[in-house]
């Protein structure tokens, strides 16, 4: 079997299982945030149970529409405050938390071996720690609230192994890109996607999350990577609870794969995403396109790594006049981290905004809408038609030093040119 | 089970941002929602949906966020059922959970033509073009996926089993 099939397995208590059986999976850890939340709130009320399952299994995060940004806004975020109360269930409120795909494991709720499913859709995420993590809507969320049970079909499985070093200035999310514009935005639809090999043994748990993140874009259930040392080590004092061993959390050598895609990123250059589709992918220095706004952060890339690579292309240099440009730390704890780096003063320096830990202007909802006729570029993970705010406005996606680069020059820039010049 | 209605096509990869763009997400009254149903690729298809019609995708329809507001304002604003050559998959447990038929249809996209009276019989696997007197077949689902749709949704089914205990 596979790392997903054992962990499935595992969660259904069966010995195994295999494509497409339907299993009914006991959960160890859901999450919502406040657009997702109040929805399964209501229709958790209208099962009738009067209490949820387990409330130490239940993870609330405030991210999307935070601090709140109408009337509409702060009485949903109410509505999540009283049911956490009333059935003490954890949550982290407006400054206490960010992003929930950054808290979750931060905080330590994403164990390696776990079945995680969150009102998210980037909730793959978790994937990076040998969790087995997928999105679900709210009225599932409510179901798993009231019964701590969810029904999979056990996925056929690709694997993806990338072998190599990155250039400069080339970093997972050029990967990623790369990745979505080979496969396509339907390319792993329902699948779960894999990830071996000596670049990604050698990446940060960082770069692993925001591979695992993406894979949602290319249609994929869940994306995985078996834990090791590097996992051990970002987790070290933020659960209470013991670690499984690992060894189990790994394929078998004779496991089965739909497909296997094998990736040398040795010569791989910064990439982009044009409107209006993930897979529309390009090397970034054949665009030059002129932006009107940039941003760095979201769940896909606004962690500490992230900052450092935006930073050390922003220090000492002004952002174009033409360009706003906007930075969320994803996290209280990233921000803090940022400070204590001086980034956060470099950023402000060359003439960027730094917002609060929250999800921003990736989905269109709060700080930073688009106009029609702009263009942005942006470390989010969706160019969607709208996706920022006007239907006639342009998202570029693109890596934190790709994002940086454009905000210096006001076109779309390949930090390795900007650098030569 | 039977659900009738004529057919509004749409491509592939529609993704649940042009189906319910964000800055809606704050509204809870499913009614508010219907009114921005597919705002992103068509102001005008809530008046277009209101006497009941079929949304037809190509590949990987609904894709992207988990949003359940998207497959809510489509039910309200008229939609009987979705069908797709392939689904985004937490759109289609999320349609299913809500109580809209979604069922994937290979195939379909070349054998119906906007504006096509279609008439789905979702336990059968049946999908009747009465425009063009043709019948297709698709991929039945499963059984307990059936029992969804009729008792209305997830909810009301966990309800019903719950008090079966």
């Amino acid at each position: 079997m596979n790392i997903t099939e054992k962990i499935l397995a595992h969660a259904s208590g069966k010995t195994t299982v295999h494509t497409g059986d339907i299993i009914d999976a006991n959960v160890d850890m859901i999450m919502v945030h406040d657009l997702t939340g109040p929805l399964a709130v209501e229709a958790f009320k209208r099962i009738g149970t009067p209490n949820v399952w387990n409330n130490k299994k239940i993870t609330i995060i405030l991210d999307h529409q935070i601090p709140a940004e109408s009337v509409k806004a702060a009485e949903l975020h109410k509505t999540l405050r009283q049911f956490a109360k009333q059935q003490r269930i954890r949550l982290y409120d407006v400054g206490r938390g960010g992003i929930c795909h950054q808290v979750m494991p931060e905080k330590g709720h994403v164990l390696p071996g776990a079945l995680i499913v969150g009102a998210d859709s980037h909730t793959c995420t978790y994937g990076a720690f040998g969790a087995f993590a997928t999105g679900i809507g709210s009225t599932e969320a409510a179901a798993v609230f009231a019964t701590g049970k969810i029904w999979l079909k056990v996925p056929e499985a690709i694997k993806i192994n990338v072998e190599g070093k990155f250039q400069n200035h080339v970093t997972p999310k050029d990967l990623i890109l790369a990745l979505i514009g080979k496969l396509g935005v339907d390319g792993a639809i329902y699948k779960t996607v894999e990830f071996t090999g000596e670049t990604i043994r050698n990446m940060s748990m960082a770069g692993r999350m925001t591979l695992c993140n993406m894979t949602v874009e290319m249609g994929a259930k869940n994306g995985i990577i078996a834990p090791d040392t590097t996992t051990r080590d970002f987790l070290k004092g933020r659960t209470a609870q013991p670690l499984p061993p690992f060894d189990p959390l790994q394929s078998d050598i004779d496991a089965s794969y739909a497909k296997t895609v094998e990736f040398n990123v040795t010569n791989l250059t910064p990439q982009v995403a044009c409107p209006s589709s993930v897979d529309n992918v390009r090397p970034a220095s054949e665009i030059n396109a002129p932006i009107d706004q940039a941003f760095i952060g979201s769940c896909t890339n606004g962690r500490i790594e992230d900052l450092r690579q935006a930073a050390q292309i922003l220090k000492g240099k002004q952002v174009k006049n033409s360009v706003r440009t906007l930075v969320i730390p994803a996290s209280q704890e990233v921000y803090t981290q940022a400070l204590r780096e001086g980034l956060i003063e470099i950023f402000t320096a060359a003439g960027a905004i730094v917002c609060g830990s929250a999800c921003g202007p990736c989905l269109g909802g709060h700080i930073g809408l688009l106009a029609s006729g702009e263009t942005c570029i942006s470390t989010s993970n969706r160019n969607f038609i709208g996706r920022m705010g006007s239907t006639e406005a342009n998202v570029y996606l693109a890596s934190p030093a790709t994002v940086a680069a454009s905000a210096v020059t006001g076109r779309i820039t390949d930090p390795q040119k900007l650098e030569a010049t | 089970m039977k659900v009738k209605g004529t057919a509004i096509k749409f491509g592939d990869n529609v993704d649940t941002d042009v189906i319910l763009p964000g800055k809606y997400l704050v509204l809870t009254d499913p009614k508010e929602l219907a009114k921005h149903a597919m705002a992103g690729l068509d102001e005008a298809f809530p008046a277009k949906a209101q006497n009941g019609v079929i949304v037809m995708g190509g590949k990987n329809f609904g894709c992207g966020s988990s949003r359940e507001q998207a497959p809510i304002a489509l039910k309200h604003a008229g939609v009987q059922c979705v069908l797709a050559e392939s689904f985004a998959r937490i759109f289609f447990r999320n349609a299913i959970n809500i109580g809209l038929p979604a069922i994937e249809a290979k195939g379909v996209t070349s054998a119906v033509d906007n504006g096509d009276v279609l008439e789905v019989d979702f336990e059968a696997g049946k999908v009747q073009n009465i425009t063009k007197s043709k019948n297709l077949h698709v991929n039945k689902l499963p059984s307990f996926i059936v029992e969804i749709l009729k008792d209305g949704g997830l909810i009301e089914n966990l309800r019903k089993r719950i008090n079966k205990k």
